[in-house]
């Protein structure tokens, strides 16, 4: 075919090309997707025609030039990292949480279980911290809850708030990342890790209400509890689903399952850790606040339990 | 990436180009001299910040465990991801972390990575990592898998070797392209053997050349001049 053979045959949709991507750069939108589609592939095409017929460089030139604002203009990412993260928190995020809700149940229930039971078991039968616990362990912690004592310990220093900040940043998010990638063993790393402080917690917090210290020990937890009780399960849902992936891999082969399971429970893995950097800085300076009434503490943290959960609930639905 | 069919530690990745690039991975050795380099770095920065944070007081303190939770976790991350893919022990082992597809890592990537190091070093001494890398193919830890990365040697300059030289000489027998390529390749290395590794290896080819020892040798040079157009 010669040269002015194929410029006649192809004006028309290279014009027609033109003037979609007219309208992309001017009015910011797309009339017909499907036709920007067709054209910008017909564009490429006879671009790598013009190529290997050697029909010269002005013409290989020009239609390199469309072909390429074309591709920009299907490739580029829209979004800059500011717009991304507002996107994460505002939708993405709970998204995520919703859109992998069995493993969620599931985190849930591994973790909810022994502490709601350890809580009340530990009401009809005291001695029963002591078989999860170390009495110098549960000695600590009825010192560091001692109503007598309130406003000594938990009021300390601006000083001493910042390093509990620290202390619960290193700890905390490291014992969620933990959770999260022990989940490679089947899930089974998880489990351990859900189970275990769903058993620990129940165990302290049972034991302390049932010595009657629960007046200073709950309204001091229930503040970044909602943060950090949530992250936790939270995490234990990430590492159930990558997990998972290795178990029942579908149609794929497990190192591809794992791949594309662990990339899209990332999010999950984010929100988590902003979660915990949260309740790390509640727990430092908010919690242990002195001289506000029990009261002030419970109203403050139910409302945010109900801010965490409905936030998880409902944030980005129908986006 | 292809499976590798012969034992051997070169990976080929296809670009969207039609292009194949060639990387070679690295095995659990020198990850494990670069990872000893990276622990040493971190304790002299975490002695070094002790030391100073600790005019400050408790919120020194606090500041100390901030450090040391981004230091176990995101070391490798920003290393990593903001110095092309090494960190400084992996730079001292010439060693990169790249996407499977041989573009360096990026920030999710290198996170999912470093964060399955934890699972990895299990149950001990990065047990799991090591059973994992040894069964994958391309000494991929269970992070590597998970992420999508490969730990490869850095490409190095090479000089360009000279070929000795000899005057050409038309082998007696037509020749396949790998026996040619074979040849090509003998008068390449032949720099860097010993005149009596370089005599026993042209001996394996006494049928082409009809001479052993030195004679042999500097025949087989000669066939691979004049398959290079030296004619």
């Amino acid at each position: 075919m010669s040269r002015g053979h194929f410029e006649k045959q192809n004006t028309r949709s290279w014009n027609a090309f033109k003037r979609a991507l007219f309208d992309v750069d001017r009015r910011k939108r797309v009339g017909d997707a499907a036709e920007f589609l067709s054209l910008y592939r017909r564009v490429c095409q006879n671009l790598a025609l013009a190529r290997t017929r050697h029909y010269g460089a002005d013409l290989e030139a020009q239609l390199n030039r469309l072909a390429l604002r074309g591709h920009q203009h299907l490739y580029a990412r829209r979004m800059g990292v500011w717009s991304r993260i507002v996107h994460f928190v505002g939708a993405g995020f709970p998204q995520d949480v919703r859109r992998n809700h069995a493993y969620l149940w599931a985190s849930l229930i591994l973790f909810g279980l022994p502490f709601v039971g350890f809580i009340v078991a530990i009401q009809l039968q005291p001695d029963l911290a002591y078989s999860v616990l170390p009495p110098e362990a549960l000695r600590g912690m009825e010192q560091m809850y001692d109503p007598a004592q309130a406003g000594k310990t938990m009021g300390a220093s601006v000083d001493e708030r910042a390093y509990m900040f620290g202390f619960y940043v290193y700890n905390n998010v490291s014992i969620a990342f933990r959770t999260f990638a022990a989940g490679i063993a089947c899930g089974v790393g998880s489990l351990y890790f859900a189970a275990y402080n769903g058993v620990v917690l129940g165990a302290v917090s049972g034991h302390l209400t049932q010595i009657g210290y629960g007046e200073t020990f709950w309204p001091f937890v229930i503040g970044h509890g909602s943060f950090e009780l949530t992250a936790l399960v939270l995490a234990t849902q990430a590492g159930l689903k990558i997990g998972w992936s290795l178990v029942a891999p579908g149609q794929r082969t497990r190192g591809r399952a794992l791949l594309e399971e662990t990339k899209d429970s990332m999010g999950i893995v984010y929100g988590f850790t902003a979660f915990l950097v949260i309740a790390a800085f509640l727990e430092a300076f908010w919690s242990p606040w002195p001289f506000i009434p029990p009261a002030v503490k419970y109203a403050v943290g139910s409302a945010l339990w109900a801010g965490v959960i409905s936030y998880l609930a409902f944030a980005g639905r129908g986006q | 990436m292809a499976e590798a069919d012969v034992l051997d530690t070169y990976r080929r990745v296809e670009t969207p180009e039609g292009v194949e690039l060639g990387i070679r991975v690295a095995g659990p050795i020198p990850r494990a001299m670069a990872w000893l380099v990276d622990l040493l770095i971190r304790i002299v920065i975490y002695v070094v910040a002790s030391i100073a944070l600790a005019f400050l007081g408790a919120a020194g303190g606090g500041m100390f465990l901030l450090l040391l939770f981004l230091g176990e976790w995101f070391y490798p991350v920003l290393f990593e991801v903001l110095r092309r893919g090494a960190t400084p022990g992996k730079e001292a082992f010439g060693l990169v972390v790249l996407h499977d597809d041989g573009t360096p890592v990026g920030w999710s990537a290198s996170i999912v990575r470093n964060l399955l190091l934890f699972a990895d070093f299990m149950p001990f001494m990065y047990g799991f990592g090591l059973l994992s890398m040894l069964f994958s193919g391309s000494f991929k830890r269970f992070g590597d898998i998970a992420g999508g990365t490969v730990v490869a040697y850095r490409e190095r300059e090479t000089r360009k070797r000279k070929l000795p030289e000899v005057p050409p000489l038309a082998p007696n027998m037509p020749l396949s392209t790998e026996e040619q390529m074979a040849l090509i390749a003998y008068a390449e290395r032949f720099d860097s053997w010993t005149p009596a590794r370089a005599a026993e290896l042209s001996d394996l080819l006494r049928g082409l050349t009809g001479a052993s020892g030195e004679e042999g040798s500097k025949r087989a040079l000669g066939m691979a001049a004049w398959l290079l157009g030296n004619r």
